[in-house]
């Protein structure tokens, strides 16, 4: 337990802002899965190594001389066919059935990425190094690295076009009617393999370009995906399905959180303690429920 | 009934003679007999309650704990022990670690009951996929929190005691397998017995739909709580048992290890069949020489071939073995069958 925290009022805003920028980047993960959720009522624990994928894309390209950053643009592109690719393959066979089926079949998918990218690229930890430098701020008190703002920056900038992508464009009206009623879009001529297919692809690629930040910001390691799945299912839950500020806020609020519990708690109790604040939300989120059922009694 | 009293006693021999028939194979038949009673149990709340849990490995985990930490905390200073190379000092004569290994299993199995009893009013009154995240969120964050406790061992593991020197190369093995057959008889009987009361139609009706099951006047959280927690009592002795048959304790590799032993006990129970008796016990024999088969053989691919073996028994196999056999011979088990009827719906598939 260290107070230090709260004894150096600038330590209070180097957390906060540091939570922040990460939140943004944990919101947008958190997008793709509710956007998934709510359309094809899947859990996809695969989530975190989707992310991660993405992430040794932009390494791969860090490793062969292009800068990391060109990997924002590429990792997406590409994990769009492998996220359709997955859909083709597992995710349509379980789209109907039991939720627990789904989970089990994406914790298989999960195990199996995180070993086949052990295989691919070595279990060291890595980060793709993008020589953007640091800003100082309140008397150079504060120490923020330029990466994280530009990764702050982009994750929003992908997640405008894509609110409006869903506005505005066919497909993306497609996708708003299957997620409200699958059966009447059907009736209505919508082609909802086509658009579940989508979805899922829609979603890898937001989780390919938030993995290619990642290894730009933090770093990155094949087991590491489990966190960001649980951490955007909390967001989730905890924001609500089709409520994007609430997932932008719960997503801040989340990284202001894990930074909070990483000075006083250590270091070594980070992935303990978002593991434990799921737990802990979900039992609150229990009794509240309970509690509205009473008043209906 | 006949048949089936000849089927037990044939087991109970066998397995009374198998670690002299396959000596080879001591260590390999403990950890089935582990493996089954994992299954078994989670079978409880899985396959007849419904609640579909990955977290049943927090017992596991604190189970293995407990049972080493009170095996050499009897004796020894705890904290001294689990210092880098510190069990080197303490050694225990046989009395002492008999003596550590029974006080040690009664803690691991009581304990984990009672945290069961406790966290069971919260988290069983989620539903659905919010039970399952919550309950893998439990084991993970177990995991990472023992993980930084230093009397435990923190990072760097926790070696537990080693077995004492009694006269005969043999008698470790033979130990522990012939307490984990003791515990598989135990369960077994125990979960054969809880399956032919009231019970377990109680769990049944919860999982076929718990609203109705407490409009008829089941307190289902009573129930419920009571299903887990002997799912957590089993699942904390397995736990203290394969402590000292792995002998080293890692909190996350070994421990609260979600990723193997936590999907371990979900596949083997779906692989042969949810909900029954015996699916559990079949499903965990075949994925164990499954296994081993493939960990000798292809070192290194384990984890892709189980990644793909979860999505393949789940996609296609979602049965298991049982719900083939029930589908294929249905007056095996106890089912009448309209002959017209099931060849008008097999025609119909």
């Amino acid at each position: 337990m260290d107070f230090m925290v709260f004894q150096y009022p600038m330590i209070s805003v180097q957390a906060c802002l540091d939570g922040i920028l990460l939140g943004i980047l944990f919101a947008l993960i958190a997008y793709g899965m509710a956007l998934q959720w709510g359309v094809m009522n899947i859990i996809n624990i695969a989530q975190g190594d989707l992310v991660i994928l993405g992430g040794y894309i932009a390494y791969f390209m860090y490793l062969y001389g292009i800068h990391p950053a060109w990997g924002v643009i590429v990792a997406p592109v590409i994990m769009y066919f492998v996220g359709i690719a997955i859909y083709k393959l597992v995710i349509n066979k379980v789209v109907d059935r039991d939720l627990f089926i789904s989970i089990l079949a994406t914790f298989g998918i999960s195990i199996l990425f995180m070993q086949l990218m052990n295989f691919a690229f070595g279990a060291d930890v890595v980060l793709a190094n993008s020589d953007y430098g640091t800003t100082m701020l309140f008397n150079n008190n504060v120490v923020l690295p330029n990466s994280k703002i530009f990764s702050a920056f982009i994750s929003i900038l992908f997640a405008i076009c894509l609110v409006i992508y869903m506005k505005k464009s066919k497909l993306g009206r497609a996708i708003r009617a299957t997620a409200q009623n699958a059966r009447a879009a059907k009736i209505l001529g919508v082609d909802t393999e086509k658009v579940y297919a989508a979805t899922f692809g829609i979603n890898a690629a937001l989780c390919g370009v938030a993995g290619a930040l990642i290894s730009i910001t933090f770093t990155i390691h094949p087991y590491m995906g489990l966190p960001y799945t649980i951490r955007s299912f909390m967001i989730v839950i905890v924001a609500g399905l089709g409520n994007l500020p609430g997932v932008a806020m719960s997503g801040m609020g989340l990284g202001v959180f894990e930074e909070f519990a990483d000075y006083i708690l250590g270091t070594e109790f980070r992935i303990g303690s978002v593991f434990l604040l799921l737990v802990l939300i979900l039992i609150y989120r229990r009794f509240k429920l309970s509690r509205k059922r009473e008043y209906l009694k | 009934m006949k048949n089936n009293l000849i089927l037990y006693i044939g087991i109970l021999i066998f397995g009374i003679a198998a670690p002299f028939v396959f000596p080879a194979f001591k260590v390999q038949l403990s950890i089935l007999c582990v493996l089954i009673v994992l299954a078994t149990t989670w079978n409880i709340q899985g396959g007849e309650m419904g609640y579909n849990s990955f977290g049943n490995i927090l017992f596991y985990g604190l189970g293995m704990y407990l049972c080493a930490s009170v095996q050499v905390g009897m004796f020894f200073p705890l904290a001294e022990w689990t210092e880098s190379g510190g069990e080197k000092t303490f050694v225990h004569t046989p009395s002492q670690f008999f003596q550590g290994m029974a006080v040690g299993l009664i803690v691991a199995a009581v304990v984990p009951t009672i945290v069961a009893g406790l966290i069971g009013y919260s988290i069983l009154g989620l539903r659905g996929h919010y039970f399952a995240i919550c309950t893998l969120g439990l084991g993970v964050a177990a995991g990472e929190i023992s993980g930084g406790i230093e009397i435990i061992g923190a990072g760097q593991g926790f070696t537990t005691p080693p077995f004492p020197d009694v006269g005969s190369l043999d008698s470790r093995g033979e130990f522990f397998y012939f307490l984990s057959f003791f515990v598989l008889v135990l369960t077994f009987v125990t979960v054969r017995a809880i399956y032919t009361t009231r019970f377990k139609l109680i769990l049944n009706a919860i999982r076929d739909n718990e609203d109705k099951a407490e409009a008829m006047g089941i307190e289902t959280m009573k129930y419920k709580i009571i299903g887990w927690m002997i799912s957590a009592f089993f699942c904390g002795l397995a736990g203290g048992i394969m402590g000292g048959l792995v002998g080293y304790i890692d909190s996350t590799d070994v421990a609260f290890d979600g990723r193997e032993m936590g999907v371990f006990m979900v596949l083997m129970a779906i692989l042969g069949g949810k909900g029954t008796l015996w699916g559990p016990i079949i499903g965990a024999t075949v994925f164990h020489i499954f296994k081993e088969g493939f960990w000798t053989f292809f070192l290194g691919w384990q984890y892709v071939a189980l990644g793909v073996l979860i999505v393949v028994i789940v996609i296609y196999f979602p049965e298991g073995i049982m719900g083939w056999l029930r589908e294929k011979y249905p007056e095996r088990f106890g089912e009448v069958v309209d002959e017209k009827d099931r060849k008008a719906q097999v025609e119909l598939k």
